[in-house]
């Protein structure tokens, strides 16, 4: 014991310095040999090893049970997004209370907000009698304390499996006076084990437009000059809602979008908490029914809705997250088709000034393969994009994804050379997507944050591109969408390539003679 | 510097106010939860380990949270299963910072997520099957696995399986212990009963089916370190401290601990317990079956490690006793430093903590070291022992909230305007967006360790910070 301490007042160390004095290092390498009885270090690489061959991708492929980090969450999660984008709106979420804790938790360690929602806390004995009760004073106690102009109900898998019928207990509820009886109250039913968040939050936006809209097929509804637009379960929500009301300002085309959580999710600090903020407001909502088309762009968050939209009588379009010069072109393409406004100059110009940033920086990204995965839509997007730029998109992979998802990805990639090595993968997980980089190289990685288990393990640099996004700050403020969206897209690439590259030539006097200057 | 204005504020009748806006039948209820601290009080006066009230947003998790999230998870030799639906496993990923060292997908898997998964039909049929070859693959692709364990999540106790039996056949079939956690997120009525469940699969399927290591060869100075999750290495800094005084600690539970740990725990002299609540019923259960004594430390703040050091000390040889004086002599210069650095910038600023298991009590006297005052405190999940312990550690007077609702604690925070609000994540933006100062003493927001000396350092300088950050001077807009 030396009477010299690592840690000091003067300059205090943190974890990722304390650890590594040679004090702590003594005493995990006792731990470790006393009292862990783990495997030989020879083993550990040997099999270290094998997990990335092609042996052990075989057998990681043949798996049909267990799923090891995968790129989805449950319905409830995505409907309880769905419902924050609109105005004054509590998600109340039927069944047990932990699931509520979660969800709060997860979307706001992304956002860096607060995120209210309540459950009704549902325990042994609801599972048993059903959760009637805990809907009529839930809803009392939601309403009385948080004054929400709407509460939308959906439920964790427990409400699900004992068969709890919302519909029945939203009017009981009514009836015992828990809320006004014309106070809204839209429901959706979100089976965990059914889909994953996309299908909770098309099941939320179909439930919210059933409550105002009425359910029947009405293909004669009178129509307005305003269009729709459905934005998806969006990570960069914040960024992307705010340029899509932009570029909508910039058409002179009314746009109204339905589940706008930009505001609620992007609050000001200045000394007064807002529990809600922003939103589609009720009469907006309402109000839509009349629109003459309504857009989504993520189809595969809105399957049902559209389906809902189309017996209303409106003309519907789906994308699928459009980025890039192209997906925009489509986006502004079928803006100017509805509205029978021509794309304006201004955009024009966006384009232009978009294009001109890709062909100074096009000679980084020509070739470089990439890895992406995430939610079906958003893979598709970013794979259109990365091909646009001539980089190759070599694994493309989503849980969520299915063989009609698998199939579209295909044919974007069949209609370019850059395509030639990609393939789609859906219904894998993460754990799929080590064997693939291990076995196929890749250059860069585009995921989120779970993604930097892969970076440390392949040592191929991710770039962080889609929800969730714990581990670097305010990214979801900035826009993915629209040309200026894909400029910053651009940006964080080329910004993980240049930093790639620096640091593959930082040796003094060994490879620094590439520490160029000037790229 | 932080804006708040520390005003008088009559505490009891802030209370009645915010119950008002109860509902009767709820407002009944949660007064029952509420208290101001009296002198000579027995207990903190509140009832605590009941149903929270429905739509009134608790920040209480589920039984599921408490056993695989806390107890379970961070056991690094092994897998966990979220067997259930994708949802439960994905959240809680990498959610917790129980710091390990392993090789993750080799021979340790604290960071990952696995799941079986459940679809419609597994619902329908049962998901016996398919968690037969969920075992089956994982033994396969993770050969140097240690040992599985089951964490039920809601459906598994409503459709009937039996995943007792699965685990029996597949332990004997893979020569592994597979243990099954009946820990269905329906279950009791916070994380607590998840820690229960977690401890009694502990008693049932390691110690009642497994044996200690054969080579394993004790000493008179073997203690365990029961309920240290290890949040940003909060095991390690204390674990350093107990072996300068010459104990050997041949357990950790469960931060950076591995399955022989748990076999071996049944070998130790005494077993030293932090978390209380979440492991009292192991040791419990260890003392009456094998006859080990267990003693409750606190690892936090010098006052508390230094009387901690010597208890401990005292239930052995002069030579351990001699050692944790020697140990205390030597941190004694840094802790001073670190008091005569922060203390003058932090005496006197007023702290409301709401958190979880040992916390609003256990972090009270490193908040006192530093010259700070606790003015509310209250538990997530306690139980009414935790109370009778939090009593002696608070002051009359201090505002008592058990199972708080969020619409609470922000009226109480926004009236009492503390300087700093200890709690946890889906707290923290609210208080922020207040312009009031916020730590969260979950995941010690992201810094840590904060136990033992070399974490006290930390503590006192990330108190600072949060409080003496310029960002609260320039909340107002000059127009």
């Amino acid at each position: 014991m030396t009477d010299k301490l690592s840690q000091s007042a003067d300059k205090v160390l943190d974890h990722y310095t304390l650890f590594r004095q040679p004090e702590y290092a003594a005493m995990f390498e006792k731990k470790k040999t006393e009292f862990e009885y783990g495997h030989s270090d020879e083993e550990v690489a040997r099999v270290s090893e094998w997990t990335k061959s092609e042996d052990y991708k075989a057998k990681n492929f043949a798996r049909e049970a267990v799923v090891i980090n995968p790129t989805k969450a449950c319905q409830p999660i995505g409907a309880m997004f769905a419902a924050q984008g609109f105005e004054g709106t509590l998600p109340f979420v039927h069944g047990s209370q932990g699931c509520v804790a979660y969800y709060r938790t997860h979307l706001t360690r992304h956002f860096k907000e607060p995120n209210s929602a309540v459950s009704s806390s549902m325990t042994e004995d609801a599972a048993v009698f059903g959760g009637l009760n805990n809907m009529i004073d839930g809803l009392a106690n939601a309403y009385a304390l948080y004054k929400p102009k709407m509460i939308a109900v959906m439920t964790t898998c427990m409400a699900e499996v004992i068969g709890d019928d919302l519909q029945g207990f939203i009017a009981n509820a009514k009836n015992k006076d828990s809320v006004p009886a014309d106070f809204p109250v839209p429901y959706a039913h979100t089976p965990a084990f059914v889909g994953s968040h996309i299908v909770g939050y098309d099941n939320m936006i179909k439930g919210i437009l059933t409550n105002f809209w009425g359910t029947s097929e009405n293909f004669d509804t009178p129509k307005t000059e305003q269009i729709n637009l459905i934005p998806g379960f969006d990570g960069f929500a914040v960024g992307n809602n705010r340029e899509l009301k932009r570029i909508a300002g910039e058409f002179g085309v009314k746009l109204q979008i339905l589940s706008d959580v930009s505001d609620n999710f992007d609050t000001p600090m200045d000394g007064e908490y807002r529990m809600y903020d922003g939103g589609t407001t009720i009469e907006e909502t309402k109000e839509a029914l009349h629109a003459k088309a309504t857009i989504s762009m993520q189809e595969y968050n809105t399957t049902q809705t559209l389906q809902f939209c189309k017996e209303k009588g409106q003309e519907v379009a789906k994308f699928n997250y459009p980025m890039g010069v192209t997906g925009t072109d489509e986006l502004l393409l079928k803006l100017a088709e509805l509205s029978g406004k021509p794309v304006p100059a201004s955009l024009k110009l966006e384009r232009g000034r978009l294009v001109d940033a890709i062909a100074d920086s096009h000679t980084h990204m020509h070739g470089k393969r990439f890895a992406v995965y995430g939610d079906p839509d958003f893979c598709l997007g970013m794979t259109r994009f990365l091909l646009e730029l001539g980089a190759e998109p070599v694994h493309i992979l989503s849980t969520s994804g299915s063989k009609k998802w698998e199939k579209q990805v295909q044919k974007a990639l069949d209609a370019s050379p850059f395509g030639k090595s990609g393939a789609a993968h859906g219904g894998k997980d993460l754990w799929h997507l080590r064997s693939l980089i291990f076995t196929d190289k890749v250059d860069y990685i585009i995921g989120n944050s779970y993604g930097k288990y892969l970076e440390r393990d392949t040592k191929v640099p991710l770039i962080r591109l889609t929800y969730p996004i714990f581990d670097r700050h305010h990214h979801h403020r900035y826009p993915t969408w629209g040309y200026q969206g894909a400029l910053n897209v651009l940006v964080r690439i080329l910004d993980r390539i240049f930093e790639d590259i620096d640091a593959n030539t930082n040796i003094v006097g060994q490879t620094d003679y590439s520490f160029d200057l000037i790229r | 510097m932080s804006l708040s204005e520390n005003t008088t504020v009559d505490v009891k009748n802030l209370v009645n106010e915010v119950l008002e806006a109860y509902p009767e039948k709820s407002r009944k209820r949660r007064a029952k939860h509420l208290n101001v601290l009296e002198a000579e009080a027995k207990d903190c006066g509140v009832k605590s380990n009941v149903k929270s009230i429905p739509g009134v947003m608790t920040i209480r998790g589920c039984a599921y949270a408490g056993s695989k999230g806390v107890v379970w998870g961070p056991i690094k030799d092994m897998i966990h299963i979220s067997h259930g639906p994708v949802g439960c496993g994905y959240y809680s990923w990498s959610g917790r910072r129980n710091y390990y060292i392993g090789d993750t997908g080799v021979d340790s898997w604290g960071t990952m997520h696995f799941t079986s998964d459940f679809q419609e039909k597994d619902i329908v049929f049962g998901g016996d099957k398919k968690l037969h070859k969920v075992i089956e693959e994982i033994n396969e692709l993770f050969p140097l696995v240690n040992g599985i364990s089951i964490q039920s999540e809601c459906p598994i106790g409503l459709i009937g399986d039996d995943i007792e039996a699965v685990a029996r056949a597949k332990s004997a079939e893979i020569g592994k212990p597979v243990i099954p956690v009946r820990c269905e997120g329906f279950r009791g009525v916070s994380q607590s009963l998840g820690h229960h469940i977690a401890n009694d699969a502990i008693r049932d399927w390691v110690f009642e089916k497994t044996e200690p290591k054969a080579d394993f060869v004790s000493t008179p100075y073997d203690v365990t370190i029961i309920g240290d999750y290890n949040i940003g290495g909060d095991a390690w800094s204390s674990r350093i401290l107990l072996e300068e005084i010459g104990l050997r600690v041949i357990a950790q539970w469960s931060g950076d601990g591995t399955l022989a740990e748990l076999e071996n725990t049944p070998k130790a002299k005494v077993n030293l317990i932090h978390c209380y609540r979440s492991m009292n019923y192991i040791a419990r259960h260890m003392e009456e079956k094998f006859n080990i004594p267990w003693m409750e430390y606190n690892f936090f703040g010098p006052s508390q490690i230094a009387e901690s050091l010597r208890k401990i000390a005292a239930l052995f040889d002069d030579k351990i006793k001699e050692n944790a004086e020697k140990v205390i002599a030597r941190y004694q210069p840094m802790v001073d430093a670190v008091i005569a650095k922060y203390k003058p910038r932090l005496e006197g600023k007023k702290v409301m903590i709401y958190v979880g298991g040992l916390r609003p009590r256990h972090v009270v006297d490193a908040y006192h070291d530093l010259g700070m005052e606790i003015t509310g405190t209250g538990y997530e999940f306690a139980h009414n022992d935790d109370y009778q312990r939090t009593q002696h550690y608070v002051k009359e007077g201090t505002l008592i909230y058990d199972d708080v609702t969020a619409f609470e604690l922000e009226k109480f925070v926004e009236a009492m305007r503390p300087d700093l609000v200890a709690s946890g994540i889906k707290e923290k933006y609210v208080f922020q967006k207040m312009g009031l100062p916020f730590r969260q003493m979950h995941s010690w927001d992201y810094s840590g360790p904060y136990h033992g000396y070399d974490g006290f350092a930390i503590f006192a300088r990330d108190m600072d910070l949060a409080i003496n950050n310029p960002v609260w001077g320039v909340m107002k807009a000059p127009f």
